[in-house]
């Protein structure tokens, strides 16, 4: 699987992690393949991504995922910040409700993510390359398709508004 | 042949220029006022929820925002089909006047005032707010900036800060006043009639009194035949706030009175390629270029227009005044652009009788600040008096009160093109076979004076701030002379 | 020994920050007497090669107030900068984008359009729009070309301090006038205002619950203000955890929610994100285990303009800056 990064000090303010992640960089010749931000809760879904990796079950690796302690700490700011940093899509997984390690940080998540999609569609970006999704531990499999899906979805959709370089 | 080009207004800052042209004579051909920016404020605003152009309409201008605050809550009050509650009312009412004659005073004095009392011939250098000092004395000096001080603090109290209020809701205000603030307002109110009164004086003796200054306010140079508007209430008295819109023609004759949600049947604007601010014009009499006379739709606004458009004044002291300015200058309507600082003195005194009258209101201090709007709203049209002319404000909103349409004619636009002409006719009257005499910025300055234009409302000069730049090029392009001065120091 | 020279410039502004100026008073009577006021074009005759002249850092201080829009307006900037000690980006325009920066929610194109052949007044047949270029025969006429995209300040030059609000008051203002005269100046970068939030200063902070749930969102219009409850209490939108102490608490103090005109506290980098954020994580807390997606998408589209409310001030200082043209690849 692929190198996952962990937040240190302010994620967004981070500027050495956006750069190594290399989200920018003018489109290769072989068509388009789309760079996803991949934001996953430490408890659940990270470990599903462990998971995936472990057993072998496969998926695009256009992802980078940064690991978080909690959906619910995700600040909208985060998901700005790699979309500014060139991303075309970012991902959002958390635990199932009920299931957050903090008891409610997901309920957070779920009205911040959708707000957040709302407001970008006022900036022209299509609330479609953002996407939140509930993914347990044990969810291997189910982390694959949905990294797989919206892989296809934001192929479909084409480059992201920041992704060649400025 | 030689071409001599009069180039711009400190072309670096984008706030204005004026430019010349000469035919092969020498003579002026043609000039030209250009506006160089654009805000876009009728498209940003749309998909904004309407109940916050109150708070977002301000920033088009620093030094007029409580018109377009008080225009902007109309027109919602219009939107959403409610009728303020009626201590609402006397609180925007109130505010609106003291902000009117804070306004006009700080103009006349600082701005365009200096021209008299100070005289036309000074120096430049001392025609200013210093000048003005040296003139009617310091005490005298020091009370403009007492009354600016003591009207704002009744802006602040009303509408939290003087720049950029914030009061402003559908069917009212968002705030009641208490009794302690209704008797700091009565004494500003006090304060500012009394200065009122006392500039009026100065004018009187420094200005009436001296046959050259007489004799400059009616001659031809500053004169247009134009229409004129102007809010009027239900005795055809000049109103700041509220009324019908009443239109004069050249004659002095009604020509159209109508309510400012029929605006649209009688104001249109004209484009020009060559600057970003419209031309306004009467819709019925039709755009005929830049000129006067019954036949063409130029129309003018602010003070001397209000009077112009008016029956008179509704307030004492200042129709006394009124009376007086007519009788001086042989009857109605007054043409001569320099009498715009005259008619300035008086509406300063009539809004600050109503000051006073509107805060010795009990009902002022009533918590029934506002009444909640239960209509749907579609479209709503508002109108006040600025200080410098008529201000439109035009929304169409989807059933949610979200923005889908904005028309806003600012003030100044419905001045633009007899602003234009005026600064034509200074520049034929001075400039003769190539020769550009030096008196050249003077008049177009004083021209400026007169409108005390705000293209902070367009632009981003305080109003009639215009520092002056005149390049005068041969035809090779080459520099021959250069002549500068800015328009107001203080 | 010679006092120092200060220099004030506008960009694309209103004029209520000259006024705010203005507004000190007796106190603009102290700063003249300190200092040597250079360049002032409201007040002052001046031209651009008297600017020129001066060497490189001779003027200690510069303010410059509005934002920028124009190339005019960045190169004057710009040689300011070379010619200041100090650079002070005054006001919220300069600061964050302001009000102008709306526009970057639109593109000259549509501004143009609605300006200038959609409002209802105006009668264009010919689809005139103004041109950088004009020949009128005799001559060319010439406009300054409008950028699509307006800037802050610090995104054209660098610059050193911040006097936030729309515009700064006057307390701020003489502080900072004062902090420069006497050089007990703060780091670089600083925001010359408290660094608090909104909320740790308001007047009516103790009205506001530990546990504050927004059963849901009400428009300033649909009810009647309470003169002394939190907004968030009564289910209006208050940009003041979002946003920076210091103004006095004006707007709420006339009974109006705050609409972030200070912008955020240190160390946030996206102000309406921040907002964004606090909001959504109040709006529904009561019962928010039981709440459907539907409900919350529901609550959602109560707040009808979120990137506008969000954003009122900054968006030119936002992470995506404007609404995307269409894809250009940047
Ligand atoms: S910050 Fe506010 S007061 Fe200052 S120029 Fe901008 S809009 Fe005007
Ligand atoms: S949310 Fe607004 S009203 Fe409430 S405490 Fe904060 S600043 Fe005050
Ligand atoms: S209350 Fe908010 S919007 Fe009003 S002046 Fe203060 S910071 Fe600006
Ligand atoms: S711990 Fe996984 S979402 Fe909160």
């Amino acid at each position: 699987m692929c190198k996952a990064y962990e937040i240190s000090g302010h994620l967004a303010a981070n500027n050495k992690m956006w750069d190594n992640l290399k989200l920018k960089g003018i489109m290769m010749d072989n068509g388009f393949e789309p760079k996803i931000v991949g934001i996953c809760c430490n408890w659940c879904s990270y470990a599903g991504a462990d998971l995936a990796g472990v057993s072998r079950f496969q998926y695009p690796s256009n992802i980078k995922i940064i690991r978080v302690m909690c959906s619910g700490r995700v600040d909208p700011t985060f998901i700005l910040k790699a979309i500014e940093a060139g991303a075309d899509g970012v991902l959002i997984t958390g635990c199932h409700p009920g299931d957050c390690h903090y008891i409610a940080g997901n309920y957070k998540a779920a009205r911040r993510i959708p707000l957040l999609k709302k407001m970008l569609s006022q900036f022209g970006i299509e609330s479609e390359r953002i996407r939140l999704e509930w993914v347990s531990a044990s969810e291997g499999a189910r982390f694959a398709e949905v990294v797989t899906d919206f892989t296809k979805t934001v192929k479909e959709l084409g480059p992201g508004p920041f992704r060649k370089q400025q | 042949m030689k071409k001599i080009t009069i180039d711009p207004i400190t072309r670096l800052e984008g706030h204005g220029k004026i430019e010349i042209f000469l035919n092969d004579d020498g003579d002026v051909d043609r000039a030209y006022l250009q506006i160089p920016e654009l805000r876009g404020f009728e498209e940003f605003c749309i998909g904004r929820p309407a109940e916050e152009m109150p708070r977002i309409t301000t920033m088009i201008c620093g030094v007029c925002p409580t018109a377009h605050h008080m225009a902007s809550t109309k027109t919602l009050d219009d939107l959403w089909k409610v009728e303020p509650t009626s201590t609402a009312k006397k609180i925007r009412r109130l505010m609106y006047n003291a902000f009117t004659a804070e306004d006009h005073i700080l103009h006349f004095f600082f701005l365009g005032g200096p021209d008299f009392i100070v005289g036309p011939t000074a120096p430049a250098a001392e025609r200013n707010i210093l000048g003005v000092i040296g003139k009617v004395g310091l005490e005298a000096g020091g009370k403009v900036i007492e009354m600016r001080k003591r009207l704002r603090n009744v802006l602040r109290i009303i509408g939290g800060k003087p720049v950029h209020p914030s009061m402003g809701l559908p069917g009212g205000v968002s705030k009641a006043i208490s009794e302690e603030e209704r008797k700091e307002i009565i004494e500003a109110g006090k304060y500012a009639v009394d200065f009122c009164q006392f500039a009026l004086s100065a004018f009187d003796d420094i200005v009436l009194k001296n046959k050259d200054y007489v004799d400059l306010i009616v001659g031809d140079v500053f004169k247009h035949r134009t229409y004129y508007m102007g809010l009027v209430d239900e005795n055809n008295k000049v109103n700041f706030y509220d009324g019908m819109i009443r239109v004069v023609d050249p004659n002095g004759k009604e020509f159209a009175k109508f309510r400012p949600q029929e605006y649209l049947d009688h104001v249109r604007e004209h484009v020009e390629p060559w600057s970003y601010m419209k031309f306004c014009y009467l819709k019925n009499v039709g755009w005929k270029g830049f000129t006067d006379g019954e036949d063409s739709g130029i129309y003018r606004v602010a003070p001397l227009a209000r009077l112009n458009a008016s029956d008179g004044m509704a307030t004492p002291l200042a129709q006394e005044a009124y009376e007086k300015m007519y009788a001086t200058l042989g009857g109605k309507p007054v043409h001569n652009t320099l009498a715009f600082h005259w008619a300035r003195l008086i509406e300063a005194l009539c809004a600050s009788e109503r000051v006073v009258e509107l805060s010795h209101d009990p009902e002022l201090t009533s918590p029934d600040t506002v009444n909640l709007p239960t209509e749907t709203p579609r479209e709503g049209i508002g109108v006040v008096e600025a200080p410098r002319g008529t201000l439109f404000h035009h929304y169409q909103t989807d059933e949610r009160g979200i923005l889908t349409k904005v028309n806003l004619i600012v003030a100044t636009t419905n001045n633009m093109a007899p602003i234009a002409m005026s600064v034509e006719k200074a520049a034929k009257s001075l400039i003769h076979k190539g020769e550009v005499s030096d008196g050249l910025l003077n008049m177009v300055e004083m021209a400026f004076r007169a409108y005390d234009p705000c293209m902070a409302c367009g632009t981003h000069t305080l109003p009639g701030q215009m520092p002056l730049e005149v390049l005068i090029r041969d035809y090779q392009g080459n520099e021959l002379r250069r002549l500068s001065r800015n328009l107001r120091e203080f | 020994m010679a006092k120092p020279k200060v220099a004030f410039y506008w960009c694309a502004s209103c004029g209520g920050c000259e006024e705010a100026v203005v507004d000190l008073n007796e106190d603009i009577l102290k700063v003249t007497d300190a200092v040597d006021i250079v360049l002032w074009p409201v007040a002052l005759d001046f031209r651009r090669k008297d600017v020129e002249a001066l060497s490189d850092g001779e003027i200690a201080v510069s303010f410059i107030n509005g934002a920028v829009r124009t190339e005019e307006q960045e190169e004057m900037v710009k040689l300011l900068r070379e010619k200041s000690g100090l650079v002070v980006a005054f006001g919220s325009c300069a600061h964050l984008g302001g009000i102008p920066g709306l526009g970057n929610f639109c593109t000259r194109e549509t501004i143009f359009q609605t300006a200038y052949k959609e409002t209802p007044s105006t009668e264009n047949p010919e689809g005139t729009v103004p041109q950088e270029k004009t020949d009128i025969g005799i001559g060319v006429l010439t406009l300054p070309e409008l950028y699509n995209t307006v800037k802050t300040l610090n995104q054209t030059i660098p610059v050193d301090y911040y006097l936030p609000g729309c515009p700064p008051p006057p307390d701020l203002i003489m502080n900072a006038i004062n902090a420069i005269l006497t050089g007990q100046l703060p780091d670089k970068g600083t925001v010359l205002a408290p660094n608090k939030a909104q909320c740790d200063t308001c007047p009516r902070a103790d009205t506001k619950p530990e546990k504050l749930s927004m059963a849901e969102i009400k428009r300033p219009w649909e009810i009647k203000i309470d003169p002394e409850k939190c907004f968030l209490v009564q289910g209006l939108i208050c940009l003041g955890p979002a946003t920076r102490s210091g103004c006095g608490e004006t707007c709420i103090r006339a009974n109006m929610p705050c609409r972030g005109c200070f912008g955020p506290i240190d160390g946030v980098i996206d102000q309406g994100a921040r907002a964004l954020s606090a909001i959504a994580s109040i709006l529904g807390l009561e019962g928010e285990e039981k709440m459907t997606e539907e409900d919350s998408q529901k609550l959602i589209d109560q707040i009808a303009d979120p990137a506008g409310t969000f954003y009122r001030f900054s968006l030119p200082s936002s992470l995506l800056t404007r609404k995307r043209m269409e894809y250009t690849g940047g």
